[in-house]
C-alpha cells in the first residue's frame, strides 16, 4: 500500500516537476548582449543554440554568426519568423545572420521544426 | 593535404600589392595576427590566403596597417554548397552505419526474445549473461545514439525539450530498467522480470535509419536552387593587358573586360562592348528564342552564348547579379512561414513537454488501475508513448513542402515572395488585369491605313508628321514607314493640338492628323470616313483622320496587339475558378473589344494611375480576395494593395523588391502557373498537417494502451520506435511528390 502511494506520488511530482521546469520556471539565465559593432557567435550544437538568449539594443541592425555544429538536417536554417529573417547555416563554419533594425521586444528565432530554440530581446 | 583542407582559410583580394618586397611585408604581418597559421601572397592574381582561425576583419586590418588595401573573397556559394553536400553525404554513411550497429544487436535479442520467450531473469547465470548483454548495449547506446543523449541533456539545461529528450528518455528508461531487474530481480514480481535491452538497441537503431533516409529526401528538396547555381560557371575569362586568362568567378571585379565564347555562360552581369550573338535566356525569362546581343546590350548573368564571341564589361558582380539575387529570393521564400502553420508551430511549442506528461500519467493510470504484470506494463507504456510521439512531422509539414514548391515556382519562372504570398495565392477569387504590356505588347503598331490615293505615299507624309511628336501612338506610324523603307519628307511648323491632334507642313504639303474634332475644328469633311473609323473601333483599334492640303485623304488605324499567348491564359485563370478584371487607360470602346476577344467580362476603362489601386481597394471591400498583375513599374501601388501582387515583365529589379510574386517570362500564364502551384503546395501541406496530427493523435493513446481491452495487448515500443522513424520520412517524401507539378499549360 505504502509503494502504491510512493509511486503515485512520485509520478505526480514528476508531472509537476515538468511542467515546472520546462513551462513556469522563468528563464533567468544570462541573457548575452551584443552591440552593433561587435561579433556575437551563437553555436548550434546539440538541439540548442547557445546562447539561445540575445540582447540586441533597440533600432540599430546587427549581424550574428551562427555556427552549426550539428550535420543532422534540423539544424540546418535559422529563422526569425517576425523579422521576417531567414538563413542556411553551412555546416563547422560562421555564417552571417543579418538582422535588422527592430522595435524593442522579444523576437524568437527556431530552426524548421522548432526543435532548436532561442530569444532575441531587443531593448 | 587533408588536414591542411580541414583548416579553415580566408581569401582576401588585395590592393596595391606588385612586388616582392610587398608579399614579404603582407605575409609579415600577418604573422602576428592571432590565429593565424599560415598566411601566403599570390602575386599573380593579387590574393592572400589565410590558414588558421584568425578573424577576417583582423587580417584585413594588419594588411591595411602594412600599408595595403584587402577585402576578403567570399568562398563561392557553388563551392559551399558542394561543401555541405560532402558533409551530408558523410553524415548519411555516419548515420546508416550507425543504424546497421544498433540494429544488429537489436535484431539478434529480438528474434532470440520471440524464439526462445527467454527474456526473464530468474536465475543468477541469468543475471549474468543479461548483464553483460546490457553493458554491450550500453556501449551500442552511447556509440550510435550519444549525440540523443548529450542533446537532451543540453535542452533540459536550457529549460528546453525536444526530439532528442524523447528519445534519450525512451531508451534510456528502457536500459534502466532492464538494468534494475538484472541487479535486483528480487524487487520485482517474477512476471515483471523482463529484460527490454532489445527495445532501447532496435529504436536507436531506427531513429538513425529514418535520419538517414531523411536527409536523402531533404537533399532532393533543394535541388532547384542547385540547378539555379549551377547556371554558373566557376571561373570568368577576363581580358587584361592584351591577354585573356581564366579567373575564379568571385575575383571578377565590377570594370573587368571579359571574354565570352561561343557556347559558354555568361558569367556576370554586364554590357557588350564588342562583337554579337544570340544568347539564350529561357532560363530566366523563359523566352524560349534567343535575343540577338550586340555592342550596348546588357548580358545577364547564367544566361548561354550561342553563337558568337562576346567581349563586356563586368556591371554588377557577386551577390549583386540579378542571378544571385533570384536565387537569394528563392532561398529565402523557401524558409519562410506559412500563415497556416500557425497551429502546428503552437503545438510544436509545448508539444515535448506535453508528451512527457502524458507517458508519466499513462504510466501512472496502469499502475493503478491495470493488470498484472503492473511494472513491465508501466514500463512498455512509458517507453512506446515517448518513442511513439513524434515533433518532427509536425515541424517538417510545411517547411518541407514550401521548400519544394517555391522551388519548383522558381523552375517555371515564378518567383514567390514568401510563405505568406504562397498562401494567399492560393485562395484569390478575383484578378484584376492590367492591359497593357499584360494581356498586350504594351508597343502599339498601325494596322491599317486606307486612303483612295497611294497608301505609302500617305504613310510617308503622316510619319513625316509624326516625327516631331513624343505620343506613343506617332511611334507606330513612323515605325510602320520605316518598316516599309520609305524616306520621311523633312518636317516645318510642327504643332501638337491637345486632345485633338497634331499638324505641320510635310515636305511642302500641309497636312493633319487626330481625331474627329481636330477634323471638325478645321472645317474638313470627312464624313465618308466615319463609319469605317467606327468600325475600326469596334475591333479595338485608334483610328485617326489624315487630312492633306485641307481634303480628307484617308484614315490610319493603330492597335496595341494583344500578346497571342493571352486569350489561353484568360481562359486557364477562368478555368481556376477566378473573376477576371481588366484595367486600363485605354477608352472604354478601345477596352471592351479587347476583353471581348480575350473572354473577359469586366472592364474598368479610361483609369488614371491611382484609380487602379482604388479598383483594387474596393474590390477587396465586396469581400474578393484579390490579386492584381500588371508591369510592376506603373501599377506598383495597385500591387501593394492587392492581397496577391504578380509583376509580369521579366523581373525587373524593381518588381523583384516589391512584388508578392515575381513572374520572369511576360506572359500571363505565369499567374495561371503561380495559382496552380500555390494550390499544389498549399494542398501538400495540409496534407502533410493533417497527417502529422492524425498520427500523433492516434499513435500517442495507442502507445498508452488504449487499445489493450480489445487487443489483449500493450504497444511493443520497437514498433513505436519504427513508426516514429517512419513518419518523418514520409511527410518529405510526400513533400517531395511535389516535384512532379507541372502547371496545366503544359500538360496539354
Amino acid at each position: 500500500m505504502t509503494s502504491a502511494l510512493i509511486v503515485n506520488l512520485v509520478g505526480l511530482l514528476l508531472v509537476a516537476a515538468i511542467s515546472w521546469w520546462f513551462w513556469l520556471q522563468p528563464r533567468r539565465h544570462r541573457a548575452e548582449a551584443v552591440n552593433a559593432a561587435e561579433k556575437l557567435r551563437v553555436l548550434v550544437r546539440d538541439g540548442v543554440y547557445e546562447p539561445d538568449r540575445i540582447r540586441l539594443p533597440a533600432g540599430e541592425p546587427a549581424t550574428l554568426y551562427f555556427r552549426r555544429e550539428d550535420p543532422t538536417p534540423c539544424a540546418e536554417w535559422v529563422l526569425f519568423p517576425d523579422l521576417e529573417v531567414s538563413a542556411q547555416l553551412a555546416v563547422h563554419r560562421d555564417t552571417a545572420v543579418d538582422i535588422p533594425a527592430a522595435e524593442p521586444g522579444e523576437y524568437p528565432f527556431t530552426c524548421q521544426m522548432q526543435m532548436y530554440r532561442g530569444t532575441l530581446v531587443v531593448e | 593535404m587533408a588536414e591542411e583542407s580541414n583548416r579553415p582559410a580566408h581569401r582576401f583580394r588585395l590592393e596595391g600589392a606588385s612586388c616582392a618586397g610587398c608579399v614579404r611585408k603582407i605575409e609579415s604581418a600577418l604573422n602576428d595576427v592571432p590565429g593565424v597559421d599560415e598566411a601566403r601572397v599570390n602575386l599573380g592574381d593579387r590574393t592572400l590566403t589565410v590558414r588558421g582561425d584568425a578573424d577576417p576583419q583582423a587580417c584585413v586590418a594588419a594588411v591595411q596597417g602594412a600599408g595595403y588595401g584587402a577585402e576578403e573573397v567570399r568562398t563561392s556559394e557553388r563551392e559551399q554548397r558542394e561543401q555541405q553536400r560532402a558533409e551530408e553525404q558523410q553524415h548519411y554513411h555516419q548515420l546508416l552505419w550507425h543504424s546497421a550497429l544498433a540494429l544488429g544487436l537489436g535484431v539478434p535479442l529480438m528474434a532470440w526474445g520471440l524464439i526462445t520467450g527467454e527474456m526473464g531473469v530468474n536465475s543468477v547465470p541469468q543475471q549474468l549473461a543479461w548483464g553483460g548483454v546490457g553493458l554491450v548495449t550500453l556501449a551500442v547506446l552511447v556509440f550510435c545514439g550519444g549525440h540523443f543523449y548529450t542533446g537532451a541533456w543540453r535542452a533540459f539545461r536550457h529549460h528546453n525539450a525536444n526530439m532528442d529528450t524523447l528519445i534519450a528518455l525512451g531508451t534510456g528508461t528502457a536500459w534502466l530498467f532492464s538494468m534494475l531487474v538484472v541487479a535486483v530481480p528480487q524487487l520485482l514480481p517474477e512476471a515483471a522480470r523482463h529484460v527490454y535491452f532489445e527495445a532501447s538497441a532496435m529504436i536507436i537503431g531506427l531513429i538513425n535509419l529514418g535520419q538517414a533516409l531523411e536527409v536523402r529526401a531533404r537533399g532532393r528538396t533543394s535541388a532547384a536552387v542547385e540547378k539555379l547555381l549551377q547556371l554558373q560557371d566557376p571561373t570568368a575569362r577576363v581580358v587584361r593587358d592584351g591577354g585573356e586568362e581564366d579567373i575564379p568567378l568571385e575575383q571578377v571585379q565590377v570594370g573587368d573586360r571579359l571574354r565570352v565564347r561561343p557556347g559558354e555562360k555568361i558569367p556576370v552581369d554586364g554590357r557588350v562592348l564588342e562583337g554579337g550573338s544570340l544568347v539564350d535566356e529561357s532560363m530566366l525569362t523563359g523566352e524560349p528564342v534567343p535575343v540577338r546581343k550586340s555592342e550596348g546590350d546588357s548580358l545577364t548573368a547564367g544566361t548561354l552564348n550561342k553563337n558568337g564571341s562576346l567581349l563586356f564589361e563586368a556591371e554588377k558582380v557577386g551577390a549583386d547579379t540579378r542571378l544571385a539575387q533570384i536565387i537569394e529570393m528563392v532561398k529565402n521564400a523557401q524558409s519562410s512561414r506559412v500563415p497556416i502553420a500557425k497551429l502546428a508551430d503552437t503545438i510544436s511549442a509545448i508539444f515535448v513537454p506535453t508528451v512527457m506528461i502524458i507517458a508519466v500519467l499513462a504510466a501512472l493510470a496502469w499502475f493503478n488501475w491495470g493488470p498484472d504484470p503492473r511494472a513491465a506494463h508501466m514500463l512498455v507504456v512509458l517507453t512506446a508513448v515517448l518513442i511513439i510521439a513524434c515533433p518532427c512531422a509536425l515541424g517538417l509539414a510545411t517547411p518541407m513542402s514550401v521548400m519544394v514548391g517555391v522551388g519548383k515556382g522558381a523552375e517555371y519562372g515564378v518567383l514567390v515572395r514568401n510563405g505568406k504570398a504562397l498562401q494567399q495565392a492560393s485562395d484569390l477569387t478575383a484578378l484584376v488585369v492590367d492591359k497593357t504590356g499584360t494581356l498586350t505588347e504594351g508597343a502599339p503598331k498601325l494596322t491599317d491605313i486606307e486612303t483612295a490615293g497611294d497608301a505609302d505615299q500617305l504613310l510617308a507624309l503622316l510619319a513625316g508628321l509624326e516625327q516631331g511628336s513624343e505620343h506613343p501612338l506617332a511611334e507606330a506610324v513612323v515605325t510602320a514607314a520605316r518598316e516599309k523603307n520609305l524616306a520621311l519628307p523633312p518636317l516645318e511648323d510642327f504643332e501638337a493640338i491637345t486632345a485633338h491632334g497634331v499638324r505641320g507642313t510635310v515636305g511642302g504639303k500641309k497636312v493633319l492628323l487626330g481625331n474627329g474634332k481636330l477634323m471638325q475644328r478645321e472645317h474638313i469633311d470627312a464624313a465618308s470616313l466615319r463609319e469605317r473609323a467606327e468600325q475600326l473601333a469596334e475591333l479595338g483599334r485608334t483610328a485617326m483622320f489624315a487630312a492633306v492640303d485641307g481634303t480628307a485623304a484617308g484614315i490610319i488605324a493603330v492597335a496595341d496587339p494583344i500578346r497571342d499567348d493571352a486569350k489561353d491564359a484568360v481562359a486557364r485563370l477562368l478555368e481556376l475558378g477566378l473573376r477576371v478584371e481588366m484595367l486600363t487607360g485605354d477608352s472604354s470602346a478601345t477596352a471592351e473589344a479587347v476583353a471581348q476577344q480575350l473572354g473577359i467580362e469586366r472592364v474598368h476603362a479610361d483609369l488614371l494611375p491611382q484609380d487602379k489601386e482604388k479598383i483594387v481597394g474596393d474590390l477587396q471591400q465586396s469581400g474578393e480576395r484579390v490579386g492584381m498583375a500588371g508591369d510592376g513599374i506603373n501599377d506598383a501601388p495597385a500591387l501593394a494593395r492587392a492581397d496577391v501582387g504578380f509583376a509580369i515583365g521579366a523581373g525587373t529589379d524593381v518588381a523583384i523588391e516589391t512584388a508578392d510574386v515575381t513572374l520572369m517570362r511576360s506572359s500571363l500564364h505565369g499567374v495561371a502557373d503561380a495559382i496552380e502551384l500555390s494550390r499544389a503546395t498549399l494542398r501538400n501541406i495540409k496534407q502533410n498537417l493533417f497527417g502529422a496530427f492524425v498520427y500523433n493523435t492516434l499513435g500517442i493513446p495507442i502507445a498508452a494502451g488504449v487499445l489493450y481491452p480489445l487487443t489483449g495487448a500493450l504497444l511493443n515500443p520497437i514498433i513505436a520506435g519504427g513508426a516514429m522513424a517512419l513518419s518523418s520520412v514520409t511527410v518529405v517524401s510526400n513533400a517531395n511528390r511535389l516535384r512532379f507539378f507541372k502547371p496545366s499549360e503544359v500538360q496539354q
